[in-house]
């Protein structure tokens, strides 16, 4: 192999887009257990790791940024090496989204939650799962796999359109749940926006496999038609 | 591309193929090369490059068995017709080299001498000096006209060269590896210099620095030998696709060094 330095050089940078990944999915997991249990310290733990997650990130870039100026990629390489800036920043926001869902226990205080948490964990189950499995398809670099993953984003919506109208509902029962209400309608949000932007790392395998761009159709549209004005 | 009227084509190759003696060197090539624009050559060594862009203008004539079939089109007159003079010919298609190559002769004479054998009869002074500034070389050298053209540095020499080509105002202006006897300073001043001339002048350049065809070329044709070594073109498109998105697997595996 012609250039083998080069190339255990980008595996090295894709094992550590996995790393950041994994990091990832177990920030937005831990961020809801602790969230269910009301666990302060768990809450200060995570956002003190998502330090971690950024600092991770950033090294990555460093990487990438030295493989591009030192072996002046071309063609697949330079689509990947680019695509993993692309995915790192993704990942970084994901790792921020469980770090505000840390926030949101931590400002909640002494306030209980306004109901058992069973669709919120959900929404963190089948979005870490879709993660794991763009990562995958990413590493991979299985096209099919990356286009068919974005369209499970539809149950994640489903998830947070039922969670929204049951904390409308509770609202317009109960004014002073308002508060209680909207902490948990932003935890759901930020799960829902952990779903999103898996479809957009798909989109960046499918760049990196084909060297198309190409807007792969998530649900997401048709869900906020669907809201009334 | 943003403008979709018809591109006008400096060169046109209809299945060309060069052959010296039984063998082919280069099989079916066909090109379009549109006019002011700048076309990068590259592939690995000995897939036919040079000996492409030679029957460019006519050099292989020169080759005892060397044998030309098909078609090279220079603005719709077949360059090999039997009624072409190749002189006069080759009068419209320049050639840089590798080596930069002046006359031992001044930096004047360098750029008049060419002009006058081919019956220049305008002011002299000012072609060489319009030539010169073409070239983007007047600058350094307008106060050392009469000096010998050996004395400039290698990049300065190379530029004189294009200056002098420039002269005879051709149309298309061919460039063999017109910078891998250059630092990388005199590099970067080729390359700029070749964006400037693209405003008047095809140029077809070929070059095993693959970075300088990414950065200086609009299209690029990527060669290749096939299994009875003769070479051809395999993919043929703007630089900017085969450089990032290229369609042949072999390209792929060259453009990013996995080709040998």
């Amino acid at each position: 192999m012609i250039r083998k330095t080069f190339e255990n050089e980008i595996q090295q940078v894709k094992d550590e887009v996995l790393l950041l990944g994994s990091m990832v999915e177990h920030a937005i997991i831990a961020s809801v257990e602790v969230l269910k249990k009301r666990d302060m310290k768990g809450a200060e733990k995570i956002i003190a790791e998502d330090k971690e997650i950024n600092k991770k990130r950033f090294a990555i870039e460093n990487q990438l940024m030295v493989l591009i100026a030192t072996q002046q990629p071309m063609a697949h390489d330079l689509r990947l090496l680019a695509s993993c800036m692309e995915i790192i920043s993704e990942l970084e926001r994901m790792g921020d989204y469980a770090k505000g869902i840390a926030n949101i226990n931590i400002r909640m205080g002494e306030e209980t939650l306004l109901k058992p948490l069973i669709d919120i964990p959900r929404m963190a189950q089948l979005g870490t799962g879709m993660l794991h499995r763009a990562l995958t398809a990413f590493v991979k670099e299985d096209v099919e796999a990356a286009q068919s993953i974005p369209v499970e984003d539809d149950e994640v919506d489903a998830l947070y359109n039922q969670i929204y109208h049951e904390l409308m509902l509770i609202i317009i029962q109960d004014p002073r749940s308002i508060e209680r209400a909207n902490w948990l309608l932003w935890v759901a949000h930020n799960l829902e926006r952990v779903a999103d932007r898996v479809t957009n790392i798909c989109e960046r395998t499918v760049f990196i496999a084909t060297g198309e761009f190409s807007e792969i159709k998530s649900s997401d549209d048709e869900f906020w038609k669907g809201q009334k004005k | 591309m943003e403008n979709n009227s018809t591109p006008e084509y400096a060169i046109t190759t209809h299945d060309l193929s060069i052959h010296y003696g039984s063998y082919t060197a280069v099989s079916g090539v066909n090109l379009n090369v549109e006019k002011q624009k700048i076309i990068a050559i590259i592939g690995p060594s000995g897939c036919g490059k040079s000996t492409l862009l030679r029957a460019f203008n006519r050099m292989n004539d020169f080759v005892p068995n060397c044998r030309v079939t098909g078609e090279i089109l220079l603005q719709g007159q077949n360059l090999y017709g039997k009624d072409v003079d190749p002189v006069e010919a080759r009068r419209k298609i320049g050639m840089v080299f590798q080596k930069p190559n002046p006359f031992p002769k001044s930096i004047y004479e360098n750029i008049a001498w060419g002009a006058r054998i081919n019956g220049f009869k305008g002011n002299m002074d000012e072609l060489v000096e319009q030539s010169l500034r073409s070239a983007a070389l007047w600058e350094e050298v307008k106060d050392l006209l009469q000096k010998s053209a050996y004395e400039l540095s290698g990049g300065q020499q190379q530029r004189l060269c294009i200056a002098r080509t420039i002269a005879i105002q051709p149309e298309i202006i061919l460039m063999d590896e017109p910078a891998s006897a250059l630092d990388p300073i005199s590099t970067l001043r080729i390359e700029e210099l070749m964006q400037e001339l693209k405003k008047n002048y095809t140029i077809i350049i070929v070059t095993h620095n693959m970075q300088q065809a990414a950065r200086a070329s609009d299209y690029t044709a990527m060669m290749m030998i096939d299994d009875k070594r003769s070479g051809g073109v395999i993919e043929f498109d703007e630089t900017k696709n085969i450089f990032t998105r290229p369609k042949d697997k072999r390209t792929e595996d060259y453009v990013t060094g996995r080709f040998g």
